[in-house]
């Protein structure tokens, strides 16, 4: 995979951003006085209890949402324009694949939208695939896959086109515990492997540690930020590192970080 | 059992079933007529068989149905008797019908999708002409277009479209906003254009919902054709044979028509539903 | 209300449309009466449009509707009893639904003569179908959980049929009483195309038609479409009445998403 173009070193940056549903007596105040920064290079866990706005932030970056104020910058430009210019791939919660599309041809959705000519998509598709080990079920459909290959396939689409960004709105949610585990792991040494910008929404404390460089921890009514915890754990991290002291550490201070969180209310 | 066994020896039970019924009610419906015909003192299996070869039925029996549909069939193709000519006629108004209802349903209703003005004043009187039984114009139509001097195939066909024209424009719509909100922002992150997210989302996904619905928009033309024939006296179509019939008493010809019409509306429902089979091919195997 | 403003502001547009191209271009009313030339033919006729709705939706439809309605449903309860009576009826129920019924009409005409009992009997023919295979279906729609959580408590089959089965159904129900009504009307209408005595909506569109008084016909139609709409907001309130549990009656409609 080719390096991206020189690149600001700051990924994401957003100052005092807020977000409100809604307007009068029914507003909700999903995003307040949100400040972070992720620098290139970065995996950034959000994580906290429903509705404490990582989903929505994470929609922000991805100009899914509007910001109702604040500035938020993407690759150094608005994220309206970050988005036209395809800075960068979108997982969701669910696989959200075409039931009509191979998956090779999901996969080269986003390249046929980009106008990529059609042995280079096919060849970018089959790359991908190989990265996240579905090489063989390239002309299977959707539905014929498990739960944790259709997630892979996602993510190969999200790959796809090589952006420096990679958002994840808590794509292994729906899978049990045995298929997450070997997800984690492989899409730790895939950031490893392709220095990408990640940014990870979740519930899980132990995937958020296992994961990330860095933990924002937030907190509902309205959403903010309470703490962001720098995880400073070996960079090469295999799944036993869940049970070391370190480990162990960074969790309870996430969980006290959660709780005190939820106590401010 | 097997799957196969599990799915048909119950239907053909219950055909059997409804055949034993029939034949029932054929005896009983008949025997009145045959006791008057038959002389007195006749044993009852010469008054049973006497009730199910009448000329002049009141129920006939499925024998003699099936005995008038093959005669019917068998006739040289010019002739008035001939049930495959009469088909051809009805067919061929059914297949206009469609095609046309097809083709504005299909247009119709990617304008409802796109515009929103067009939604809103259009689709409540798309659903309200439903209320209009299509069936009762019929023949105001044929009429009026008869006397605009169109004649023949093109009254016909307008009513069946019409028909037809619903099922085919609802399915239509509800399949191209089938697509989930998840499914369009992923098309949003790819910063995609209003023609991409139609032809690689709305389209493909309508697919699934318009091959259903021309099932029901194929029995509906025929059942447009037929109705078309009957207003104006019509010679030639299967509408025109079943009200020629009844006219004249020819109950066993009646019922042949009858049948021929149902033989017909099979092969269309069977024809839209050979097109889905092969979408669903394409797809790997589900729609 | 508001979302009412569109459909009704070009429904008005197209009928003074309708209206100024007949008068400005003179069209022949054997070709398309005027909106003015309508109502006043409705306004002329009432006695024989009463008489004719008396004879084809009082007297045809609505006992046809009834008793087709009916016999479907309790048809759909003795076939439920046995999957494989389910199996074997449902296929042969839904072939026959997409038969031209309405062919039956002559055939009815000679078994219970011309009046409105042949007429009846064709839109209970039509309705039935509808009714029964809605039904099965909705006798099924109840989920595998909730049957387990009534058998868990011993509940009995038919209290299982009346507390879970019948209200999961009614939904389903609704919906074919609602198509249903389009249908015996329909059924009763055509089956006057095949004889009748001198009244009923289908007699006198089909007569009027030939005699070229189209506006009587479209005042015949207007009656027509009225009574199913009338019918069929009828039954879709009762519906909202009695199944005001379901999501769809909840939540107000959906905006589109594009």
């Amino acid at each position: 995979m080719t390096d991206p173009p020189a690149l600001a070193p700051v990924a994401v940056v957003a100052k005092g951003l807020s977000l409100t549903f809604g307007s009068g007596a029914e507003a909700t105040r999903a995003l307040e006085g949100v400040d972070l920064t992720i620098l290139r290079g970065e995996f950034v866990s959000l994580i906290g209890p429903s509705g404490c706005g990582k989903t929505t932030l994470l929609r922000a970056i991805a100009d899914l949402e509007r910001p109702t104020g604040g500035t938020l910058l993407v690759n150094g430009m608005t994220a309206e324009l970050a988005r036209k210019q395809r800075a960068y791939g979108y997982v969701f919660q669910a696989p959200a694949l075409y039931p009509w599309r191979n998956v090779e041809r999901n996969v080269m959705l986003p390249l046929e939208i980009m106008g990529v000519p059609r042995a280079e998509r096919r060849d970018l598709a089959r790359r991908n695939l190989q990265l996240v080990g579905l090489t063989e079920v390239a002309r299977r459909f959707p539905w014929q896959l498990s739960g944790g290959m259709q997630q892979r396939v996602s993510i190969a689409r999200a790959l796809s086109f090589s952006p420096s960004l990679l958002l994840m709105d808590e794509p292994f949610g729906a899978l049990d515990e045995i298929t997450r585990d070997g997800l984690n792991l492989h899409l730790h040494e895939l950031w490893r492997s392709t220095g990408m910008t990640i940014v990870f929404v979740t519930h899980s404390i132990p995937e958020a540690v296992y994961l990330s460089t860095r933990i924002v921890v937030m907190s509902p009514q309205p959403g903010r930020i309470v703490d962001v915890i720098d995880c400073d754990l070996d960079p090469q991290r295999p799944l036993e590192i869940r049970d070391t002291a370190a480990f162990s550490a960074i969790g309870s201070r996430v969980r006290r970080a959660l709780h005190s969180g939820a106590s401010h209310d | 059992m097997t799957e196969a066994v599990r799915r048909t020896l119950p239907v053909i039970v219950v055909v059997v079933g409804l055949l034993v019924v029939w034949y029932a009610a054929a005896i009983l419906g008949d025997l009145p007529q045959a006791r008057d015909l038959a002389t007195p003192g006749a044993a009852p299996t010469t008054l049973v068989r006497m009730a199910l070869a009448l000329e002049r039925p009141l129920v006939p029996a499925p024998h003699q149905v099936a005995a008038a549909l093959i005669a019917g069939l068998v006739q040289p193709l010019n002739s008035p008797r001939s049930l495959i000519y009469h088909a051809a006629v009805t067919a061929s108004s059914a297949i206009v019908g469609f095609a046309l209802a097809f083709v504005l349903g299909i247009a119709l209703a990617i304008g409802i999708v796109n515009v929103r003005i067009f939604d809103r004043s259009i689709m409540p009187w798309i659903i309200a002409s439903q209320t209009v039984p299509a069936l009762a114009v019929a023949p105001m139509v044929v009429v009026v277009l008869g006397n605009a001097g169109l004649t023949g195939l093109v009254p016909k066909a307008l009513i069946a479209a019409w028909l037809s024209f619903f099922p085919i424009v609802t399915s239509m719509v509800a399949g191209l906003r089938s697509p989930e909100r998840i499914q369009l922002d992923l098309l949003r992150t790819y910063s995609a254009g209003g023609w991409d997210v139609f032809a690689r989302l709305r389209w493909p996904a309508s697919m699934a919902f318009l091959f259903p619905g021309m099932k029901i928009a194929a029995s509906l033309a025929v059942v447009g054709a037929i109705v078309a024939e009957l207003p104006t006296g019509a010679q030639a179509g299967l509408g025109a044979r079943l009200l020629g019939a009844s006219y004249y008493g020819q109950t066993l010809q009646l019922w042949a028509a009858l049948a021929m019409a149902s033989l017909l509306a099979v092969a269309a429902v069977a024809a839209a539903d050979a097109a889905r089979a092969v979408l669903v091919r394409a797809r790997g195997g589900r729609l | 209300m508001r979302a009412a403003a569109a459909p009704i502001a070009f429904g008005l547009i197209v009928l003074a449309l309708w209206q100024a191209l007949c008068m400005a271009f003179h069209v022949p009313r054997i070709l398309l009466p005027a909106p003015s030339a309508i109502t006043a033919a409705f306004a002329q006729n009432i006695p024989m449009l009463w008489a004719d709705f008396v004879q084809t939706v009082v007297r045809s439809m609505l006992p046809g509707f009834a008793i087709g309605s009916t016999a479907g449903f309790l048809v759909a309860l003795l076939v439920d009893a046995s999957p494989f009576l389910r199996r074997g009826v449902l296929p042969v129920a839904s072939l026959t639904g997409a038969l031209p019924i309405v062919g039956i009409a002559p055939i009815m005409v000679m078994w219970f003569g011309f009046d409105w009992q042949s007429k009846a009997a064709v839109a209970a023919v039509m309705t039935f179908f509808p009714m029964l295979i809605s039904t099965v279906a909705g006798l099924e729609a109840a989920g595998a959980m909730e049957r387990d959580l009534l058998r868990s408590y011993t509940a009995t089959g038919q209290q299982t049929l009346e507390k879970l089965r019948l209200p999961a159904a009614l939904p389903f129900v609704f919906n074919a009483l609602k198509l249903n009504t389009t249908l015996a009307l329909i059924g009763a209408i055509v089956a006057e195309f095949f004889g009748t005595p001198i009244v009923g909506m289908g007699f006198r569109i089909s007569t009027e038609a030939a005699r070229l008084d189209l506006d009587v016909v479209w005042a015949e139609v207007l009656v027509a479409a009225i009574t199913g709409s009338v019918l069929f907001f009828g039954i879709a309130r009762l519906e909202r009445t009695v199944t005001f549990w379901r999501p769809a009656f909840q939540f107000s409609t959906e905006k589109d998403m594009h």
